[in-house]
């Protein structure tokens, strides 16, 4: 506190409260959507306090959807959703952590020549290249499979770099004591490597994890039989049959299903986030 | 950049690059050359026959009315976005600074919109400005305003704008406070001492010493602005009405996968490559010159 003017304190306070509010309004007005029937939820105007139909709009949400929806639950999508987002985060913390060992610990040819390689991944993303994208996961039999939803996406610069950050940062000395003591590489890496970079690659987890559960564009195009459909997928069609029969309810309950994983991510873990978002951007 | 200290040649590294290479050359550089190539073809609208046209596919681009309109729409859309989102994460960071007390409480009701999917973000604000039931449509028309976005061209731009940078605020105003919580408290005591006001030092001292942040923000949220915002669109307008809403991504999408004009959708690809590579390219040397300062 440089100086004690109450005031002006109170006055940043209340601009803080208002930002949140308005931040928190959008997710006040689907979570009172979500807690009434669908008869309530066309008249206007729309309620701004909860109702009591909330588990009644779960259970349907989960079970059946909405009408016109194919009968298609949001839970199997969940699933979908999920393992798509494991296999994304866990598949690039993978192949990044091995590629930026073998680069910064290892002399071999096209070591240099492996990197940029690599860092030409930063400049393509999948937007715009999609089309082409496709067709090589269409030529590879990979549509409607979770390889074809995760694989595409798990080449990452960013990944790598913060790695090789990590590793840059790990004294000499340990690799010359491991190898007094007779350790190989792989010994090395996964004795001393691995566990010196816990923390990075929980909070690499963290926002791989978001950034796999929030896919849309991909998704939407490697899936076409509904089985493999991601929930964050499903909002749109919803949204679609909504022109005609809107059941907001069953809707807006499906949006914060689809919301509430990463969000409770962020917010459990907010110091991994925080660190993984300030660390992969630089 | 390689260790002092290191192993030397043998198979071993070659087979721990070997999964991120042949991901990345299979799907990133393939595809992004077939893109380029495809952009200089021309098919027929049946797929039979395909002729090489050399850069007709981009004269005809930069002719076309509607595509330098989707540039000029997507330069104001990010903009926009950006700059409203900035403004008020940073008047938001500002504030958070001053508190002590319950900074770190605010940053947590501040940050988790950064976990919302885009499509996500979209269906919240189509639901809230729902042109028949929406609650803030609803509050607008009591006001004697009347709401429809899916007529009105404007109304439809500002609603994907407000949806897109609603959920940026998350992301600055976690920088922005970062960026201020690290000038050292001395200078700004020190202005104080010598009379100047909360105001006075924001703009004197904070605002100045933040500028790397800013700067660094402004290009994470154009990019954010020109290639992540495909979902909210998609979801809120389907690029329109009438257009009013479509912007380069969302072309190139729409022209290569509902209008199946290959060549042109390629040809846009390899535009918003190019963008991209730009981008990158400044953001690098940003990094490079706050290496030098700090």
């Amino acid at each position: 506190m440089i100086e004690n003017r109450p005031i002006i304190t109170l006055i940043s306070h209340i601009t803080l409260i208002l930002g949140v509010m308005i931040i928190a309004f959008p997710i006040w007005v689907t979570f009172v959507a979500a807690t009434h029937d669908a008869v309530r939820m066309v008249q206007v105007p729309l309620p701004l306090w909860p109702g009591n139909h909330f588990f009644d709009n779960l259970k349907q949400a989960m079970v059946r959807g909405i009408a016109g929806g194919g009968d298609l639950g949001v839970g199997m999508m969940l699933l979908n959703s999920l393992a798509m987002a494991m296999m994304i985060a866990v598949g690039k913390i993978a192949i990044s952590l091995l590629s930026a060992f073998a680069i910064v610990y290892f002399k071999f040819p096209f070591r240099m020549g492996f990197f940029w390689l690599i860092f030409i991944t930063l400049m393509l993303p999948v937007e715009v290249r999609i089309i082409p994208t496709f067709e090589v996961v269409a030529n590879l039999n990979m549509l409607n499979t979770y390889w074809g939803l995760s694989i595409p996406l798990i080449a990452s610069a960013t990944a790598t770099f913060m790695f090789r950050q990590t590793f840059l940062t790990i004294p000499d000395e340990l690799l010359e004591a491991a190898r007094i003591d007779g350790a190989g590489p792989m010994r090395f890496f996964k004795d001393i490597l691995l566990p010196m970079s816990r923390t990075n690659i929980a909070a690499l987890f963290v926002i791989l994890f978001i950034y796999g559960w929030n896919q849309y564009l991909w998704p939407l195009l490697v899936t076409t039989e509904q089985d493999m459909y991601t929930v964050v997928m499903a909002i749109k069609q919803m949204l679609e049959t909504a022109e005609q029969a809107p059941e907001w309810n069953i809707i807006m309950m499906t949006t914060l299903l689809a919301m509430m994983p990463p969000v409770l991510v962020v917010i459990f873990m907010q110091k991994l986030f925080v660190k993984g978002l300030t660390e992969t951007e630089k | 950049m390689l260790k002092r200290v290191h192993f030397g040649p043998s198979v071993l590294p070659f087979l721990l690059v070997a999964p991120q290479i042949i991901i990345t050359i299979v799907f990133f550089v393939w595809p992004a050359s077939q893109a380029l190539y495809q952009s200089l073809l021309i098919q027929d609208a049946f797929g039979l026959r395909t002729e090489f046209v050399w850069f007709e596919n981009f004269e005809v681009l930069f002719d076309d009315e509607h595509y330098l309109g989707t540039f000029q729409r997507t330069i104001v859309f990010s903009v926009l976005v950006a700059s409203i989102s900035m403004g008020f994460s940073l008047i938001l960071a500002a504030m958070a600074d001053r508190v002590i007390k319950g900074a770190m409480a605010y940053r947590t009701l501040l940050i988790w919109p950064y976990a919302v999917a885009p499509v996500v973000a979209g269906a919240l604000w189509v639901f809230m400005l729902d042109p028949t039931l929406g609650i803030v449509t609803y509050g607008l028309a009591a006001m004697g305003y009347e709401w429809n976005h899916k007529l009105n061209g404007t109304e439809a731009m500002t609603l994907v704008v407000i949806a897109a940078a609603w959920k940026q605020v998350a992301y600055n105003f976690l920088f922005f406070l970062a960026g201020m919580q690290s000038i050292p408290k001395s200078l700004i005591e020190a202005a104080a001492i010598d009379g100047a006001g909360p105001v006075r030092r924001f703009w004197t001292i904070i605002f100045p010493l933040i500028s790397p942040t800013t700067f660094f923000l402004m290009v994470v949220n154009i990019v954010y602005a020109f290639f992540e915002t495909f979902g909210i669109i998609h979801a809120i307008t389907q690029g329109g009405p009438a257009k009013s809403t479509e912007i380069l991504v969302y072309k190139v999408f729409n022209d290569g996968f509902v209008g199946l004009d290959l060549g042109g959708s390629a040809a846009q690809s390899v535009i918003l490559m190019a963008m991209v590579i730009a981008l990158t390219v400044v953001q690098f040397r940003y990094i490079e010159k706050k290496v030098e300062y700090s």
